[in-house]
């Protein structure tokens, strides 16, 4: 097989693996800013629940809740298509990552910014979300930006319920045309493309957000 | 739809082979954690090296490592290693890739460590001429090692949640050997459950387990003699 196939082929798939990243992220970062919030201010029930989410999702390992999801679900007569299942994971499990990020962040606003907000009398919600979450964000920005990379790599995994991403495109062409070195070759540098595209785009968000925060003047 | 019952009957059949797998992925975990020590204290000094082209090359790599798939590492090792005459079992397939991916984060973790020794130290180590293996090896090692742990002990945590993907390359771990008993039987629900629960289990302990060694630790370090 000519080189410029490959290349065409193993593209189709990082498409998908882009796909998987783009419907993935948003829940993940849903997933991450609910249960934040809800384990830092919730009442105890609901603090009990993220906890356990968030133990469940980081204790055991992507992989095992993929094949969960995509194995044992039909079994509850919930049958889903394996890239729904992929999606649901892999957002669930960096989301649960994202939580501490989220909670991390939050701690990290000086106490004076709460204590002020509530001398100037503002009502709760609008303490979370014109002073507190504004600075909190730009601290979020470098770990999820981490997160985001490891998402990317974690979308590898879905190759192995049968979605033809860039893992998956690259296991069948090397059985096929066994031309291995050149084809994990491509796809190592695909990858690596990806992370470091993502890894501009966060520098680029902490740089933008930290605009008019006053950092490393008074403070 | 398949009526679900959770069969305990079907579980105590299972269960065994499962744990008898589990002694392969901690076995896999072990030895890729070794490797990963060696891996990272390597790439943490070579970055700490006198040579620039060294130092930016060994970044480079690190950076590549760390940021494309464990998976794609695993396959591109069992795939393409075979192709320079070099075929490898799995296991020693994923215990390679295990440690050259963790080894690639560790090398951060010991280079803060390292850096996080007072400098002073260093200075008093070249006043008492003192060879720079000397220094490393009976001076900024032993204050440096404590630091590190509870981050070393997360990497290789993780690691352990990363072995189920030496599954791929036909690996009879734990999860390989529940997904053969799955299909085999048409139950998924037991074999894919118990594995979970195990990997929560033996986490928590290791978990623990990293905490009391950090606890026991000298504070003041320690002679590597």
């Amino acid at each position: 097989m000519e080189f410029g196939e490959i290349v065409s082929v193993l593209l189709q798939g990082a498409i998908v693996t882009i796909k998987i990243v783009a419907m993935a992220l948003p829940l993940a970062a849903f997933m991450a800013f609910t249960f934040g919030l809800v384990r830092l201010y919730a009442p105890a029930p609901f603090k009990q629940l993220s906890i356990l989410y968030i133990e469940f999702f980081r204790g055991t390992s992507a992989l095992i809740q993929l094949y969960w999801i995509y194995f044992v679900l039909p079994f509850f007569g919930l049958s889903i298509d394996a890239m729904t299942a992929g999606v649901i994971a892999l957002g669930l499990n960096i989301g649960a990552y994202g939580t501490e990020v989220v909670r991390g962040a939050i701690q990290a606003v000086p106490k004076g910014q709460y204590e002020a907000s509530v001398a100037l009398n503002f009502t709760s919600s609008q303490r979370l979300l014109r002073i507190i979450l504004p600075q909190a964000l730009v601290n979020m920005i470098p770990p999820f930006g981490n997160l985001a990379i490891e998402l990317v790599k974690a979308t590898s995994l879905v190759s192995l319920i049968t979605i033809a991403d860039l893992t998956f495109k690259a296991k069948s062409l090397a059985d096929m045309t066994l031309q291995v070195g050149e084809i994990f070759v491509v796809v190592l540098v695909l990858y690596f493309a990806m992370a470091q595209c993502l890894s501009l785009f966060f520098r680029y968000l902490e740089k933008r957000l930290s605009r008019g925060l006053g950092r490393g003047g008074m403070n | 739809m398949i009526e679900l019952n959770w069969d305990w009957t079907f579980v105590w059949q299972v269960l065994p082979m499962i744990l008898s797998a589990a002694k392969v992925t901690l076995l896999a975990t072990f030895l890729g954690s070794l490797l990963a020590i060696c891996v990272g204290l390597i790439f943490a000094l070579l970055r700490r090296g006198s040579s620039k082209t060294v130092r930016v090359t060994v970044y480079w790599l690190m950076e590549f490592i760390r940021s494309t798939p464990l998976l794609v590492q695993i396959f591109f090792l069992y795939y393409v290693m075979p192709e320079f005459g070099l075929s490898m079992s799995p296991l020693m397939t994923g215990v390679i890739a295990l440690g050259v991916h963790y080894g690639a984060y560790l090398s951060e973790v010991f280079r803060s460590g390292i850096e996080g020794v007072d400098k002073g130290q260093w200075e008093a180590s070249r006043a008492l001429n003192l060879t720079s293996f000397d220094t490393y090896k009976d001076i900024i090692l032993p204050q440096a090692i404590r630091p590190m742990i509870p981050a070393t002990g997360n990497y290789i945590i993780a690691m352990f949640k990363e072995t189920p993907q030496l599954s791929a390359i036909t690996l009879l771990e734990m999860l390989q050997v529940a997904k053969i008993i799955g299909s085999e039987n048409f139950r998924y629900l037991e074999p894919f459950t118990l594995v979970g629960i195990l990997y929560l289990v033996f986490s928590v302990l290791a978990a623990y387990g990293i905490h009391q060694i950090e606890k026991r630790f000298p504070k003041e370090g320690f002679s590597l003699k």
